[in-house]
């Protein structure tokens, strides 16, 4: 059988969740005898090839190169996979969005929060233009599975692409799937039973 | 008169005089998932995640009175699409930024998610411009985070007396006040007593001071306080 043929793709994000596919440890060395990284911020290819099976979109789409790239994407994969809460969500880099468009945010950023006030870059500079909003991958294309975690864990990034390389649907039970923060499992009821810190009057932590 | 004639997914149950489906469900060991319902003040049916089907009808559990001749069902294909449909809204309404929240880990809207299987949002974001009050000096409020349950309100109002929050502005307009919406810290009427705090199920009110993941919300002080005062008994 040929390889798996594996590309992972940074968008708007931080590199925190292919920090944590870093962090499937030795399954990155089992996984190379059934799976070819293609593609990947982690490997030296310029250009996105045609025909790769499984993609991981690490961030959101928030400047025409990601717009240009997310579509290339889709066209040349046959599994797109949303990789962590800014693909699935927008996370952290869709703060933004409650600023308004993209000018704003420039405006908020080079000019009333920067001392002294800089310049708001230009279009011919080689920064890619911002889009007006920031958006999630599938706001802009189909996506066949969706991998939340701000980052997702090793664990769980390790068992979604086994379901994939072995042609199975990626369905994770048992793996906690949820939005936020990695290792923080949600506690059962949204509740702890501890003393109360508003009686106690004390900080929440650390006291 | 009790209730002796209900079916709870096709079983035959009996229910108290005055019990809500929810509460009759609870009893026969059924779980229904709800958001605005906190046990101790009275249910207003805000969120609609408890909904159920009576008799091929869907309706809130938390405030409809079990009765005879119901059939009740709490887990059919259509209420879990419903479910879902509901926690994606909310998140879709205001600003949740889970990864960055007071709440990371302890949030009853992220573990509805993760229960429900919601793994993103189908709708569009609305990204409303929202405040954040941090004018008291041991609570903060934070709109972006606000599904307006109301808990808030209900329990500063039943449980404290104090009455220090009401629901101001209409539809995705909406947002809960303090005192006439004067900033908290300004509030004549909160007695800084923490219960609302304590019955928030989001990072909509938190502890000032608590950073990302670091706000827990004491639920167990709360049923101490509502069970103390439901059947006077102060010890544990
Ligand atoms: S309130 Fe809950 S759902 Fe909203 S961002 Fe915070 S942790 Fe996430
Ligand atoms: S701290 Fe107590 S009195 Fe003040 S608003 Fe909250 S519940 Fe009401
Ligand atoms: S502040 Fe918290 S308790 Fe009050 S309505 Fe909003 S989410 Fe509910
Ligand atoms: S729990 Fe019944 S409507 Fe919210």
């Amino acid at each position: 059988m040929d390889r798996l043929r594996l590309a992972t793709v940074w968008l708007g994000g931080c590199s925190g969740c292919h920090m944590s596919f870093l962090d499937t440890d030795e399954f990155l060395l089992e996984q190379a005898d059934v799976a070819e990284v293609v593609y990947s911020p982690l490997v030296d290819a310029k250009e996105y090839p045609e025909g790769v099976d499984v993609v991981l979109v690490e961030g959101a789409v928030c400047n025409v190169e990601h717009l240009a790239m997310i579509q290339r994407v889709r066209e040349r994969t046959r599994l797109v996979v949303a990789f962590g809460d800014c693909a699935v969500t927008g996370n952290v880099t869709a703060l933004r969005n409650p600023l308004g468009g993209a000018l704003p945010v420039l405006e908020r950023a080079y000019l009333r929060a920067s001392d002294p006030p800089g310049a708001i870059p230009e279009a011919s500079d080689t920064v890619p233009e911002l889009l007006d909003r920031v958006v999630p991958v599938h706001a802009i294309v189909p996506v066949d599975a969706f991998l939340p975690g701000c980052p997702p864990s090793g664990p769980t990034i390790r068992a979604a692409l086994e379901r994939m390389i072995a042609g199975e649907p990626v369905d994770l039970p048992g793996h906690r799937i949820h939005f936020g923060g990695y290792g923080q499992p949600p506690s059962p009821d949204g509740a702890e039973a501890m003393p109360s810190r508003a009686f106690r009057g004390g900080r929440p932590r650390g006291d | 008169m009790a209730v002796t004639t209900l079916r709870l997914n096709g079983a035959m149950i009996s229910a108290r005089e005055g019990q809500t489906i929810l509460e009759a469900a609870r009893e026969a060991g059924t779980r229904i998932p709800t958001l605005c319902h906190l046990d101790g003040v009275s249910p207003v049916g805000a969120c609609r995640l408890c909904l159920v089907e009576v008799n091929g009808r869907l309706m809130p559990s938390c405030v409809t009175k079990a009765a005879e001749e119901m059939d009740v069902r709490t887990d059919t294909e259509q209420l879990r699409e419903y479910r879902k449909m509901i926690v994606e809204l909310l998140f879709a309404e205001r600003n949740h930024v889970c990864s960055v929240c007071v709440a990371d880990g302890h949030c009853e809207l992220q573990n509805l998610a993760e229960e429900l299987g919601v793994d993103h949002i189908r709708f569009d974001y609305l990204a409303p411009e929202c405040g954040v009050d941090l004018s008291h000096d041991r609570y903060g409020q934070d709109d972006n985070r606000c599904i307006l349950c109301t808990r808030c309100v209900r329990v500063c109002d039943e449980v404290e007396g104090a009455h220090t929050w009401d629901v101001a502005g209409r539809g995705a307009r909406s947002r809960v006040i303090t005192d006439l919406d004067r900033p908290w810290g300004e509030s004549s009427t909160c007695t800084s007593c923490g219960k609302c705090v304590m019955a928030c199920p989001t990072g909509a009110l938190f502890h000032r001071g608590a950073s990302v993941a670091e706000n827990v919300h004491d639920r167990a002080m709360l049923r101490f306080l509502i069970t103390a005062r439901e059947e006077k008994r102060w010890t544990v």
